[in-house]
């Protein structure tokens, strides 16, 4: 292929630029001294200050994370359980359960969240009914739906990598005299961490970035970050949502940099390892 | 990749500390789960009233009464104090919706003003307590409209000068209630010609709006992003704050006057707690705070009395019984087939 | 580990949660709120169709775009050596770790009269245009927060495509653009459908960019299914209908685009 031309560079910078723009001026106007979106008043840090006193935004994030790392974490080991098993159905039954597996995934989110919202309404009336409880939709309801459009990610992560997997390495295991759980964490695990961890952290991302989903599940008690912004949104976004979005993107641009400095140095590292070697 | 994951819980761990701090007071006499207008409160107050009760208090925001309604008619239980207007309160009266109250423990309801006892929505005054009440009228900048131009009427929402400049509410009672008084008719007109004409007025006007708005209409009249808006009267003198130039007009074919008070929803877990809050809003300090800081018209005689004698002058503010009689409707709970109406009607509109 | 037991919970659990919702809304689109069985909720449907047709209307001009901004992008990322390449995935997804609703909520102060864009006209002494609050500055929010599952999975796909393959083509004699029409463009229409997918759907269906991006004017089908659950019209089964409704043709439309789709590769294969 040929290398880019002047233009073809000048339409990827505004395609970045396209995709960027908005989130300079959040990060602008988390330093602006007045409340207003419209008028720069000075810099100033005192939304950074306010953040960490208003109660509703922390306890959203808290909610948030809770719930995103408990889904992200329960719906990686269903996942992984879940592919394995699937690797191991006959072609028909498993081809049935990957299409059930995939219908949270090309479903509209919407479609999703009002059903479940009418599953919850309908399965916690009817227990409330038989045994007198006071469930009410919250925290258990966000979890499950949570977890239900996590694990098809997850399953869609680990697929690959199960298919690479050698399937002589798991019976060499065995005679080795591995059995079971342990000879599924010495060998099969390690070949499918990468698949794994990926699941995991797309999970992850999926469920903080979720609103249509948890706006219908959520009940009424509980809030998640997304929802007290739409909340706002439909008014006046306070300027701490910016500076709490500035330190969480703020954190992640720091962590991937990390990250790929790392992955650089040890691409270096190897690429000096093998030539030494060549030399020798 | 598992160092991949430890930075991620590294950097998720380091965020949560912080979010800790935030603290909150241990809730030692339980909660009560408080769903209150967006931007209507002094937030101060809620901590005034967990200092001085020791039970902690769950805030969350709606931004419109049908939204309230929406989450409710949900079997969304777990509210114990909810802040609806005057014909949504008379709605919910009538769906059984509402807990009554005991008002031996809101001793200071003495202090609400005599006019807004036993209102039309809540006539033996059984269920609701005044949190706030005012009068609706035309937000404007002079700047951005002809001089001389006739503000005191809703026609002006109609101009087609104004194209693309004008903002209305985006719900159904509000905004059908406005076509219903350019058109000369009651608030409260259950004839189904008389609501589909006014909607009929409004199919006419959107292609003259901005956009139907709820509270982004700050922004945009602060900003000067519209010129001509529909909002309440101490909206208007918060937005005035910020942007001065902005004026207020009250249109002559009448306008809407509206209360919103406090209720308890059926099933309410923490009923006397819901209680003892709506008393501490009924405080002389709790009062003024929230006056302060929302300018909306308090119903609470002792902080009338405590208030600058230039807001208590305000005409618009505190109005008298002359010009509310005269000028004022407040909205009535309307019949469920006369609802069904407004919401079919609403949705043509929002078709269109 | 030769066990499919191992999967038994999550086929428990997509029993329950996967396929139980949609049958629960499959009963409340065919019954009434008093428990009958009616088809009166598909014919209260008929005075949205304006709404469904605008709804996807605006959600295939948005795909449209997607793809004609998404592709080149995807093509140019995937041709680029050096670190461009290495960070274009990071750097496509980087956005998407900002709160979708605010930074959707940021376009509004750039698009308003008022707003930053505006500001950049009056320099030359054009404008004020009225961009916010209208059907265009909905396609820009659809187009804005959907335009990365348009563009990572072409460029993944694009990546793939070995570069012996390639240089076969032009060793056969195929300029630039022959390979282009047909090496590259063939091989990435996998990468096209996958991300036309995930572009149409979520937009098709979206009420919250309309809902901030619009001024409330435009009614998509999103905004009319949140009003029959948790707005003023509360109605679920009418609610369940629209959602049914909307469910079946976009499962229809994208069957056979993928029909279509797969025919068109093996023609120009």
């Amino acid at each position: 292929m040929k290398k880019n031309g002047i233009l073809s560079r000048l339409f990827m910078a505004l395609c970045f630029l396209f995709l960027y723009a908005p989130i300079l001026v959040l990060v602008v106007f988390s330093f602006n001294a007045s409340k207003s979106k419209a008028v720069w008043a000075g810099f100033s840090l005192k939304w950074y200050a306010e953040l960490f006193q208003n109660e509703m935004i922390l306890n959203a994030l808290w909610l948030t994370l809770a719930v995103s790392a408990l889904a992200a974490i329960i719906s990686t080991v269903l996942g992984t359980a879940a592919a394995i098993g699937f690797r191991n159905m006959k072609h028909r039954s498993r081809s049935v359960c990957m299409t059930i597996n995939n219908i949270p995934l090309t479903n509209a989110d919407i479609i999703t969240g009002v059903s479940m919202m009418l599953l919850f309404l309908f399965g916690i009336s009817a227990v409330n009914g038989l045994f007198g409880f006071k469930w009410r939709m919250g925290f258990a309801t966000l979890l499950i739906a949570h977890i239900t459009f996590d694990v098809p990610n997850v399953i869609l992560s680990v697929m690959p990598k199960l298919r690479q997997l050698d399937p002589n390495i798991y019976e060499a295991a065995q005679d080795l005299g591995d059995h079971g759980f342990h000879a599924f964490r010495k060998v099969i695990l390690p070949e499918i961490m990468p698949g794994v961890v990926n699941g995991l952290i797309i999970a992850f991302t999926l469920s903080i970035d979720d609103f249509v989903i948890s706006y219908f599940t959520a009940g009424s008690q509980t809030q998640t970050l997304s929802m007290v912004i739409y909340s706002m949104a439909k008014k006046r976004v306070s300027p701490e949502i910016n500076a709490l979005s500035t330190l969480m993107f703020v954190a992640v641009v720091a962590l991937m940099v990390l990250v790929n400095l790392r992955q650089t140095r040890q691409e270096r590292l190897a690429k000096r390892q093998r030539e030494k070697l060549t030399a020798q | 990749m598992k160092k991949k994951l430890i930075a991620l819980t590294l950097a998720a761990a380091s965020v949560l500390p912080l979010a800790a701090c935030g603290g909150s007071p241990a809730a030692e006499n339980g909660v009560v789960n408080v769903y209150n207008w967006g931007e209507y409160i002094d937030m101060s107050v809620l901590e005034d009233f967990e200092a001085a009760t020791g039970i902690k208090v769950n805030y969350q925001t709606f931004d419109s009464n049908e939204a309230l309604y929406g989450k409710l008619a949900n079997g969304a239980t777990g509210y114990d104090v909810i802040i609806p207007s005057d014909y949504m309160i008379g709605q919910m009266i009538e769906e059984d919706m509402l807990e009554p109250l005991n008002f031996d423990n809101i001793p200071n309801f003495s202090d609400v003003v005599p006019a807004l006892k036993n209102p039309e929505y809540d006539p033996e005054n059984l269920y609701s307590v005044p949190y706030m009440f005012g009068i609706l009228g035309i937000i404007y900048n002079p700047g951005m409209v002809d001089e001389g131009e006739d503000m005191e009427t809703w026609n002006v929402l109609w101009n087609e000068k104004y194209a693309g400049d004008i903002l209305m509410f985006d719900n159904s009672r509000d905004t059908i209630g406005i076509a219903l008084k350019k058109l000369g008719y009651s608030y409260n007109t259950t004839e189904a010609a008389q609501i589909t004409a006014a909607v009929d007025e409004l199919v006419a006007q959107k292609p003259l709006l901005q956009g139907y708005v709820m509270d982004d209409i700050f922004e945009k009249l602060e900003g000067e992003n519209a010129a001509i808006g529909v909002y309440y009267y101490g909206d208007y003198l918060t937005m005035a704050d910020n942007n001065p130039a902005l004026r207020f007009a009250l249109p002559r074919e009448g306008t809407n006057r509206y209360v919103d008070a406090m209720c308890i929803p059926k099933g309410a877990e923490n009923k006397e707690n819901a209680e003892a809050f709506i008393n501490f809003m009924c405080s002389t300090e709790a009062g003024l705070k929230n006056c302060e800081e929302t300018w909306y018209s308090s119903p609470l005689l002792s902080v009338q009395d405590s208030l600058d004698p230039e807001v208590k002058a305000d005409p618009f503010a505190y109005p008298d019984a002359a010009f509310m009689n005269e000028q004022c409707e407040t909205f009535a709970c309307l019949p469920a087939e006369t609802r069904t109406l407004y919401n079919d009607e609403w949705i043509r509109l929002m078709n269109s | 580990m030769k066990s499919k037991a191992i999967s038994f919970p999550y086929v428990g659990w997509m029993g329950l949660f996967v396929i139980a919702p949609i049958l629960i809304i499959t009963v409340y689109a065919f019954t009434s709120a008093t428990g009958g069985f009616t088809l009166a909720n598909f014919q209260d449907m008929a005075q949205y169709a304006s709404a469904f047709g605008r709804s996807f209307l605006l959600a295939a001009v948005a795909t449209v775009v997607c793809v004609l901004i998404g592709y080149p992008m995807a093509y140019y990322l995937a041709r680029e050596t050096g670190w461009l390449h290495r960070m274009a995935t990071m750097l496509i997804m980087l956005p998407m770790w900002m709160n979708f609703l605010l930074r959707t909520y940021s376009w509004k102060f750039l698009l308003e009269r008022n707003g930053l864009i505006n500001a950049f006209f009056d320099l030359f002494g054009l404008g004020p245009f009225q961009m916010i609050d209208t059907q265009g500055a909905i396609v820009l929010g659809m187009i804005y927060n959907f335009l990365p599952y348009m563009v990572l999975p072409i460029f993944s796909v694009i990546e793939k495509i070995d570069p012996k393959v390639i240089e076969a083509a032009q060793d056969l004699g195929a300029n630039s653009v022959t390979v282009f029409r047909r090496v590259i463009f063939p091989l990435s229409l996998p990468g096209v459908l996958s991300g036309i997918t995930m572009v149409f759907i979520p937009s098709v269906s979206t009420f919250a960019i309309s809902r901030l991006l619009g001024g409330s004017k435009t009614l998509l089908l999103g905004n009319l299914i949140d009003m029959q659950f948790l707005g003023g019209a509360y109605n679920p089964h009418l609610g369940s209908a629209i959602s049914l409704v909307m469910m079946v043709i976009v499962m229809v439309c994208m069957a056979l685009m993928n029909h279509f789709g797969d025919g068109e590769q093996g023609v120009t294969l």
